[in-house]
């Protein structure tokens, strides 16, 4: 049975329930994955999956139930109903929707999936060639995925929406070792389903094999205070995680004190500060026509010139915050009810060059590419792959990877140069509340921080 | 599953089914109230091939579809790794229990009221404070069956217990927490709100920590999230296959301080990191990795193993849905002589690590961890004086767990993953903003 005749056989049953609000997501997904360890390929697979799952509420509390097995769908339906009465004590809050009745069909028009395994396999043996060329390289690992999902939307207001979409990640890494040392670097890249930004790294490839091995011989940082300039990659990561966490209005919206910190109209930076979030580019890893509530896709300004003046929400958060309703419920899949998640999260390009940026930066650091990064909403760590001293506003020696660390609040305020050049970096996942990794995009321009703690000896 | 296995093996020179079906139910307060009830049922079969030499690997959750799963597993197989190992043939198991009825039969009314119990704890000791509960209970069924005869099959009940709290002052952030686990109900909230309170006590004043060298104590959480991680990725025989491991050609010698113990244990009873078997039929075994010091073992599953020229540890992991990889089950450090209190003591100027936020952002393959402390106390004159924050702690794992000053005398299970006590190092770089 396909999901389609699932969907409109569900669609019927929604409605006939007694609950505040009903809504069901279907799903069927192909993926294929290849990783290599080393010079050998470890794994190969193909796999196949189908779901769905019932969300229903009532008088403010959620009743949730996720299924692989599509039979008895009525009975899924009767019992997140008897859950959400179970939880709700309360008065349940939507802001409103209109419903909507749409077919989204992927954006390119070759499945990833499909695609003959050995193409895929032969680009993958090239990188890990150029890896191997490069003296001292002890080991390198790549991990490679391609999905295509079709999701189903329906709810009781009337909504049946349909959307596929394909994705492609494709990450490297290169380890080098002398004497007991072990230094690693690595890329990932991302698209939706779009092969040619996934087939054409091999520049970035073999810069990626020599920098590891110049790590074995460059020292580490000194631990302190640094002026820090961030290249475009991690500076978006930057602002996904030190800034963008705290719009998720999930985190806000039952909470006085964090509904103080986060008023809107309060100053968190400079007047050259932007930072957007947006699902409507497309091409993005983060882009969607609709969110997992059925709900448009937007654009959020969540600062203009330094000022807070946005946040991203669900139906539920809007409600209660008496706010517009973005469109930011996101779930990984069918097994996850929706969160209010980020999509396309970045600051807009300002006008100062990055030679101008570095030009009077006495003793400081460049800091490029990313290991990772965490928040805990008031303070933030992210890693720099890669990273040089700037001594006399020039660019010196290689350091070691470093970990950049600070308080969100005094950080933004610190941001004191906002470059002309603004890039998206699409390798990333975003984890929340255990859905991870979600396919999300983050950029920037470089840009210049004064007195970030930096981690070191 | 047997129909799959017969269909597979008429193409295949080897193959196994591995089938996982689960059903959980879980409790969730946001914002101190009870918000969602979830019911969460899946089911999954992988099978893996070894056809003309070379393994092939296909998974699905749709269990009619067995002749799509066997092509594309065949289609896999021809860009395969080529296959060393052998599966296992029927095998006994060590009886390793980890199921409980009782689990299933703890009602929604009972983990409701669970979660209120710890909700109300908390926020009654400080007011304010806003709080994230979980009470969860589920089961797991893990079926394997080979080619040669081999077959598997247990059950797995567990229950789960957890609470995040966030308290504000300003734009100033605590975040404290505790969770516990187990395969048997674990219904009672006191495990998990008196760590909770005594975070509170200890945080309650704040303290400025100095930007240099200082002896530094992580309790058992800290350990998990500053120190655990680049030891499993050293410990992992695929990454001592590889040459990347610090550890991997120091077999029999002294790496680390002689105080030091370590172990993978599957095999402890009703623990959620334990099996009978591991997840290619490998019977379960508590294997040493540190003694005295001293490195005796790495993890293997069979793959790995037949490449190293070594055996099967038991250590065949699925856990993400892939081909088997060696795991750790679950890390056991023993405990040492010194309680917490004589730690504290003995230190003039130094700090507690409770969380270390970020700290496996780094190089792990090297052991090199920085992190933020996200919740860590300041000690001064043998005494915990206060929270510090805006403080960063780096170093190297290797280095840390060399000269170790102290082992805790008890131990406690971290995250389900990590059983250990508090580990007393002697000197870590520590940098801040005051």
């Amino acid at each position: 049975m396909t999901i389609e005749a699932v969907g409109q056989e569900l669609s019927e049953v929604i409605k006939r329930h007694d609950a505040d609000y009903v809504e069901a997501h279907l799903e069927e997904s192909q993926t294929s994955h290849i990783i290599y360890r080393g010079r050998e390929l470890e794994s190969i697979g193909r796999s196949t999956a189908i779901g769905g799952n019932v969300r229903a509420l009532v008088r403010g509390g959620w009743g949730f139930v996720s299924f692989n097995n599509l039979d008895e769908l009525p009975s899924r339906v009767e019992l997140a109903v008897k859950q959400a009465r179970f939880v709700g004590r309360e008065v349940s809050k939507l802001a409103a929707a209109e419903p909507a009745v749409d077919v989204v069909s992927v954006e390119t028009d070759r499945n990833p999936v499909t695609m003959f395994l050995g193409e895929k396999k032969q680009m993958l043996d090239e990188y890990n060639d150029i890896i191997w060329r490069t003296p001292e390289i002890q080991t390198s690992t790549i991990g490679y995925a391609d999905s295509r999902k079709k999701t189903i939307f329906l709810s009781s207001l009337g909504s049946y929406i349909e959307q596929e979409r394909a994705d492609i990640v494709l990450s490297l890494a290169a380890v080098a070792a002398r004497d007991g040392d072990v230094q690693q670097v690595g890329l990932s890249v991302g698209s939706r389903g779009d092969f040619s930004p996934i087939q054409s790294l091999h520049q970035r490839v073999a810069q990626m094999a020599q920098h590891v091995v110049k790590l074995l011989s460059a020292p580490q940082v000194k631990g302190g205070e640094y002026t820090v300039v961030l290249d475009p990659v991690l500076a978006g990561v930057f602002v996904h995680e030190a800034f963008g966490h705290l719009s998720e209005s999930d985190f806000v919206y039952e909470n006085d004190r964090v509904r103080q910190i986060m008023t809107l109209g309060k100053q968190f930076g400079s007047k050259q500060l932007n930072i957007i979030d947006t699902a409507t580019i497309p091409g993005l890893r983060g882009s969607y026509k609709y969110d997992d509530e059925g709900m448009p896709a937007t654009e959020t300004y969540l600062i203009r010139e330094g000022k807070l003046v946005g946040r991203l929400h669900s139906r539920e958060t809007a409600a209660k915050m008496g706010e517009k309703p973005t469109g930011n419920a996101r779930a990984l899949n069918y097994r996850y009810p929706p969160i209010v998640r980020m999509t396309n999260t970045y600051i807009e390009p300002g006008s100062v060059s990055f030679e101008d940026m570095i030009s009077d930066i006495k003793e400081g650091i460049y800091a490029k590419n990313w290991y990772g990064g965490t928040t805990s909403m008031e303070m933030f760590t992210f890693s720099a792959g890669e990273a040089y001293m700037i001594r006399n506003g020039k660019l010196a020696e290689a350091l070691r990877p470093v970990v950049l660390t600070g308080n969100v609040f005094t950080t933004l305020k610190n941001i004191d140069a906002i470059g002309d050049d603004l890039e998206m970096n699409q390798g990333g996942g975003c984890g929340k509340g255990g859905q991870v990794p979600l396919p999300v995009a983050n950029g920037s321009p470089h840009i210049r921080i004064r007195r970030c703690l930096v981690g070191g000896k | 599953m047997e129909d799959i296995l017969a269909q597979a093996t008429g193409v295949a020179e080897e193959a196994e089914v591995f089938a996982v079906s689960s059903e959980e139910t879980q409790v969730q307060f946001e914002a101190n109230r009870l918000k969602h009830l979830q019911t969460k049922q899946q089911t999954s079969v992988a099978l893996r091939i070894v056809r003309q030499g070379k393994i092939g690997y296909a998974i699905t959750t749709e269990l009619g579809d067995r002749h799509n799963l066997v092509n594309n597993a065949v289609e896999t197989a021809q860009f395969g790794m080529p296959a060393k190992f052998q599966l296992p043939a029927s095998s006994s198991y060590p009886p390793v229990e980890t199921f409980d009825n009782e689990t299933k039969s703890v009602s929604v009314e009972e983990m409701i009221n669970l979660g209120e119990e710890l909700i109300t704890t908390v926020t009654g000791h400080t007011p304010g404070i806003i709080c994230e509960a979980e009470v969860a209970k589920g089961v797991i069924s893990i079926r394997i069956m080979n080619s040669r005869g081999g077959q598997a099959h247990y059950q797995k009940s567990f229950f789960r217990l957890g609470i995040e709290g966030n308290l504000i002052n300003g734009t100033d952030m605590l975040f404290v927490g505790e969770s516990a686990s187990s395969c048997h109900p674990v219904l009672e909230s006191k495990i998990v709100t008196e760590v909770v309170l005594q975070q509170l006590e200890l945080a309650k004043n704040r303290a400025s920590a100095p930007s240099k060298s200082l002896p530094i104590i992580f309790t058992p959480h800290g350990v998990a999230s500053a120190l655990i991680l680049p030891l499993m990725v050293a410990f992992n025989g695929k990454t001592v296959l590889e040459g990347a491991s610090p550890v991997g050609n120091k077999l029999g010698q002294p790496v680390f301080d002689q105080k030091l113990w370590l172990w993978d244990d599957p095999t402890i009873v009703f623990r959620p990191s334990s099996r009978p078997c591991d997840d290619e039929g490998i019977p379960s075994q508590r294997t040493p990795l540190v003694e005295e010091g001293a490195v005796t073992n790495f993890l293997y599953d069979l793959q790995t193993a037949a490449l190293a020229h070594a055996r099967s540890t038991g250590n065949g992991s699925r856990s993400h849905g892939g081909l088997p990889a060696p795991a750790p089950s679950a890390f056991i450090i023993a405990p040492g002589s010194t309680n917490f209190a004589e730690m504290v003591q003995d230190i003039k100027e130094g700090l507690v690590i409770e969380q270390l936020m970020g700290a496996g952002q780094g190089n792990i393959l090297g052991g090199d961890f920085s992190g933020n402390v996200l919740l860590g106390y300041k000690v001064e004159n043998g005494k915990i004086v206060g929270r510090v924050k805006d403080t960063m702690v780096s170093g190297n794992v290797y280095q840390a767990l060399k000269d170790i000053t102290a082992i805790g005398s008890e131990t406690k299970w971290v995250d389900g993953f990590l059983q250990t006590p508090h580990i007393y190092c002697p000197s870590l770089s520590v940098a801040s903003k005051g």
